[in-house]
């Protein structure tokens, strides 16, 4: 049980540290102030690689939960589980700084008209009730099966969640990403490269954190069995 | 401090509270784990050592 890695626990910890002060650097002292937000844009460089990183951990969690359907892969159904929890982290922190982004640039902490907001907590909330369903079931490949399909099943509502703005009709929450490419360049654009990067990366130090945990967790099982 | 700057601050402190809270959680839980492993283990080869 268990895989090995190229990159070492200690490397991928110093790597995102490393990024996230270089973030942090430029988010406050390179990047300039927006003309139109002032200093409440700076929210953005790690709200929306947040919610990037949710959504690609809900997706790597479908994805290896498809795997341990398809290939009966033994560790398939641990990293699929870890990823959604990760997801669900990442994903608490969007509605976190989401709200108090909002709060400063519209006035309300929450709006319930806007159709960006109400899916992304949909998808949270499904992702959310994944853990209800998963320890209601007693440990084995009953639980894992069906936690697989789950997992499959919330993958639909990342391309909803991911879409809603633009299909809206209305909307207050801003467009930055459109079919033209991203609508800023300059300093703004690198600062948010380096904010994502950072972002991906600690949220890969947290899955293989919480990942050698579990695998620890089922070699503690083992031995308890045997001596038993 | 204007409004803006103490949103902005208290939505980063926000992020890096949450992400130490989850890593402090994770490191005491992996500290625990691998002591109980390192112990059963230490059993296991005891009487294999004494005969």
């Amino acid at each position: 049980m268990g895989r090995t890695y190229r990159i070492s626990l200690p490397g991928l910890a110093t790597s995102s540290l490393v990024l996230v002060t270089l973030a942090l650097a430029l988010i406050f002292f390179v990047a300039p102030t927006d003309a139109d937000q002032g200093f409440s844009q700076r929210i953005f460089y790690f709200h929306v690689s947040i919610a990037f990183t949710a959504y690609l951990c809900f997706g790597v969690g479908a994805w290896k939960a498809l795997v341990h359907l398809w290939k009966r892969d033994p560790n398939a159904d641990l990293e699929s589980y870890v990823a959604i929890h990760q997801g669900v982290i990442f994903g608490s922190l969007v509605l976190l700084t989401g709200s108090i982004w909002a709060k400063i640039s519209w006035g309300h902490w929450w709006l319930w008209s806007e159709n960006q907001l109400v899916l992304f907590l949909v998808l949270f909330l499904f992702y959310a009730a994944y853990f209800m369903l998963r320890f209601s079931v007693e440990p084995g490949p009953q639980r894992a099966n069906l936690s697989a399909v789950y997992a499959l099943f919330g993958v639909i509502l990342i391309p909803i969640s991911f879409l809603a703005i633009r299909l809206a009709q209305h909307f207050i929450h801003p467009i930055v990403f459109t079919r033209d490419g991203p609508q800023f360049g300059g300093w703004i654009l690198a600062t948010y490269i380096v904010s994502q990067l950072a972002i991906l990366v600690l949220a890969y130090t947290l899955y293989r954190l919480e990942l050698s945990g579990k695998w620890l967790d089922l070699r503690l099982r083992e031995l308890r069995a045997t001596a038993a | 401090m204007t409004t803006a700057e103490r949103y902005v601050t208290a939505a980063y402190c926000v992020v890096f509270a949450l992400v130490l809270v989850y890593v402090v959680i994770i490191a005491l839980k992996l500290q625990r784990l691998e002591r109980e492993v390192a112990a059963l283990e230490s059993k296991r080869e005891g009487p294999a050592d004494d005969g």
